[in-house]
């Protein structure tokens, strides 16, 4: 391949001679001493792990799309500290207001750290309804880590540090990023809130079906036989039932007096309920496919029990599997909690999830008149794409042996 | 071929007769019993409570009896006389009910799977025939982000960007004054003047879906050695996709037309909530709201086998086309 000239003595010229038996080992090591490019070498090194993430880390969209989940985890753990007010607080004086235009120009055009004007809150004579101008007189700078409404995070410590805000009394001048709604609460803090409930019924969701799935599929791939006949048959069952009104049904029966703990959990495992089985599903075809390779024999013949066969050399070889079909599984649970709270089957008021929140938008009326309450569904969008990518770049690193 | 069909019909069954029984325990969900709550919102609205046709309902239904009465009583109810219950909400038998709307959901799904055929098919061959091209990875991008958005939102968008641009109100398949109506020509003209959009929306999902399949199936089959012989044989390029490939490629549509009819009338149940149409889902929702639960409980009922029939329709398609499954089946 290179030009005779190179003819001198190298490392690679080596390997073009057909090795004589007694060199073969001696050159195996000359051929990890030599210079490969350092990637190269890596590669026959990483492990298992360190290869999926080389290989996830080429899937740009997903690698971005985690960037965003994370965002939105970070936002929801700490919501009390994102949000500048808090969710269920009243300001009457804001009742359906847009959102406040941020501004770095003032009216002299002169650039100035980030403010927004003073509202001031008119009335059309004809329509009788609110309209918000701007005082251009009045400026308000935005400030990070201002102190205001007090709160307890996570329940536990009081604080009133707030990750951005105005300096001003909240009553008369508020900055509302998302605008706030008829009764006049902010939309971006109840966002914030609402993403606890939503962001995390996925995730338990999620676990609930993966104990069921692994636990059940796993039964059924392990041991094959009649109890795989079984369970297979129960899970076609639950199949042919319709989710979307079987879970109306179900949520429906949840007695209206519950407290919001109690519903939040009960609506979870309904939504789990029929989401097991895709799991138990993908389990069960790789206990089908590994149950057959050489090392479970392998491990079986040099007298491994079950339990340490499964947990020690199965699982870690589909973990990765498992790990990409939970992603791709959240974003259905999410859409379903927000479905079903959306048509007031699910969460109801004083609780705040993306889906209580859109039912603002049911109105199509007030959806024209304020299109801002509709930033809810933005952020149930944001997240399942999120999860429908990072799932994508999952799964194909999944496997970082395929090429 | 008839002793695969057989079998399916005879597996049916089992998972009917399940069915039945979470209907039937959905029914019962609901604390106190059907009879004392239709009493008492008959009271409520200052109806004369007739005794006697309290005590004959409770008869036709075996209430205060064990679980097990009432439940026969349901089941053959609705299997010998075609007797559904009673809707409290609506006074009128169930059965009433049921058949019009059923009919509506039945149709928009159809048309809706038909106008998505007809988009995704040609899009498809296009993306696969055109790999890597621009439109290719336009149609591709589009599929995926019609894939991910959830129906009802898409629904929400329509009615806003309707009611702003316009300022019309586009829910609803009727006009008011044909709402309740006897059918005749301008109330059938009146319905396709409001089809188009839940028809667009619903079928915006499952156009994205069978987008990938048509594009997925179309580019493994290009790669056939009999493709390479057509063309090598000097058959025109146009002529050779659509006769070939293409005709491959649409055998999974049809095969699972079934399952698609039957997932589309359940999932368009939101949909149909947002754009108040006249079909199942907006009516199960307030009649699980109102605890109407012989209704709700019914739609379920109807709904679960609508998709049990339409597995076992897919499943003797499929096997018709593949003999390979009728063989191991």
């Amino acid at each position: 391949m290179t030009i005779p000239e190179t003819d001198a003595i190298g490392p690679s010229d080596d390997l073009d001679e057909a090795p004589r038996p007694g060199e073969v080992a001696q050159e195996l090591i000359e051929t990890e001493t030599m210079e490969l490019p350092e990637e190269e070498e890596q590669l026959y090194v990483a492990g298992q792990w360190q290869l999926m993430w080389w290989k996830f880390r080429k899937h740009k969209l997903a690698v971005v799309s985690a960037l965003v989940l994370i965002l939105l985890y970070v936002v929801a753990i700490f919501a009390e500290v994102v949000a500048p007010y808090d969710p269920s607080t009243y300001f009457i004086r804001y009742k359906m207001a847009p959102p406040t235009p941020i501004r770095i120009i003032d009216a002299e055009g002169q650039l100035r750290w980030p403010f927004v004007y003073q509202r001031v809150r008119d009335r059309d004579p004809d329509t009788l309804r609110d309209i918000y101008t701007e005082d251009r007189s009045i400026r308000h700078p935005i400030r990070f880590f201002v102190r205001g409404a007090p709160y307890r995070l996570w329940g536990i410590w009081e604080m009133d540090l707030h990750l951005f805000g105005l300096d001003a009394e909240p009553q008369e001048q508020a900055i509302f990023l998302f605008g706030a709604d008829r009764m006049g609460r902010d939309i971006f803090s109840r966002l914030c809130y609402g993403g606890r409930i939503s962001l995390s019924i996925g995730l338990i969701g999620v676990l609930l079906s993966l104990i069921l799935g692994i636990f059940l599929g796993g039964v059924s791939g392990y041991y094959g036989g009649r109890i795989d006949t079984v369970i297979q048959r129960v899970i076609e069952f639950i199949r042919t039932i319709p989710a979307i009104p079987l879970w109306m049904a179900l949520s429906a029966a949840l007695p209206a007096d519950w407290p919001i703990v109690r519903v939040y959990f009960g609506i979870t495992i309904i939504l789990s309920l029929i989401g097991w089985t895709g799991m138990a599903r993908v389990v069960r075809g790789r206990f089908l496919s590994l149950r057959e390779e050489d090392f479970v024999l392998a491990a079986r013949l040099s007298g491994s029990g079950e339990i340490r066969i499964i947990m020690r050399h199965m699982v870690p070889s589909f973990l990765s599997h498992i790990i990409a079909s939970l992603t791709i599984a959240i974003p259905g649970t999410i859409l379903g909690e927000t479905g079903l709270s959306f048509i007031g089957l699910g969460l109801r008021a004083p609780a705040i999830s993306w889906g209580v929140l859109l039912q603002e938008a049911q109105n199509v009326r007030s959806l024209a008149q304020a299109p801002w309450v509709f930033w809810p569904a933005a952020a149930v969008v944001l997240t399942v794409f999120a999860f429908n990518f990072v799932g994508d770049g999952l799964r194909d690193a999944a496997d970082p042996y395929a090429r | 071929m008839i002793k695969y069909i057989l079998k399916r019909v005879l597996m049916m069954i089992p998972t009917l007769i399940v069915i039945s029984m979470i209907s039937f325990v959905v029914i019962q969900l609901p604390p106190g019993d059907y009879l004392t709550s239709y009493a008492a919102s008959l009271r409520q609205e200052g109806d004369r409570v007739d005794e006697a046709e309290l005590e004959m309902l409770a008869r036709r239904y075996g209430l205060g009896q064990p679980a097990y009465v009432q439940y026969y009583k349901w089941v053959s109810g609705i299997i010998l006389r075609g007797d559904w219950g009673q809707s409290m909400e609506w006074r009128r038998p169930v059965r009433d009910l049921l058949w019009e709307r059923m009919a509506l959901t039945v149709a928009i799904s159809s048309i809706s799977i038909i106008v998505s055929w007809f988009v995704a098919i040609p899009v498809g061959v296009f993306s696969a025939t055109h790999q890597y091209s621009v439109p290719d990875y336009l149609f591709s991008s589009l599929s995926f982000i019609g894939a991910g958005l959830p129906g009802f939102m898409i629904a929400l968008v329509v009615m806003w960007i309707a009611m702003r641009q316009f300022g019309l109100n586009v829910g609803g398949l009727f006009s008011p004054e044909f709402i309740g109506a006897p059918w005749s020509w301008p109330k059938v003209v009146d319905l396709l003047q409001h089809l188009w959009i839940p028809v667009v929306v619903i079928a915006l999902g499952s156009t994205a879906g069978s987008i990938r399949t048509t594009r997925a199936n179309v580019l493994d089959e290009m790669n056939k050695p009999y493709v390479e012989t057509a063309r090598a044989k000097g058959l025109k390029e146009r002529k050779l996709i659509w006769k070939y490939p293409v005709r491959v490629a649409m055998n999974p549509f049809f095969s699972t037309v079934g399952w698609t009819l039957a997932s589309l009338v359940s999932g368009q149940t939101l949909v149909a909530v947002v754009l108040s149409l006249q079909t199942i889902g907006p009516m199960m929702l307030r009649a699980l709201t109102s605890q109407d639960m012989y209704l709700a409980g019914s739609f379920l009922l109807l709904l679960s086998t609508l998709t049990v029939i339409g597995t076992l329709i897919s499943d003797i398609l499929l096997a018709w086309v593949d003999p390979r499954i009728r063989m191991e089946g």
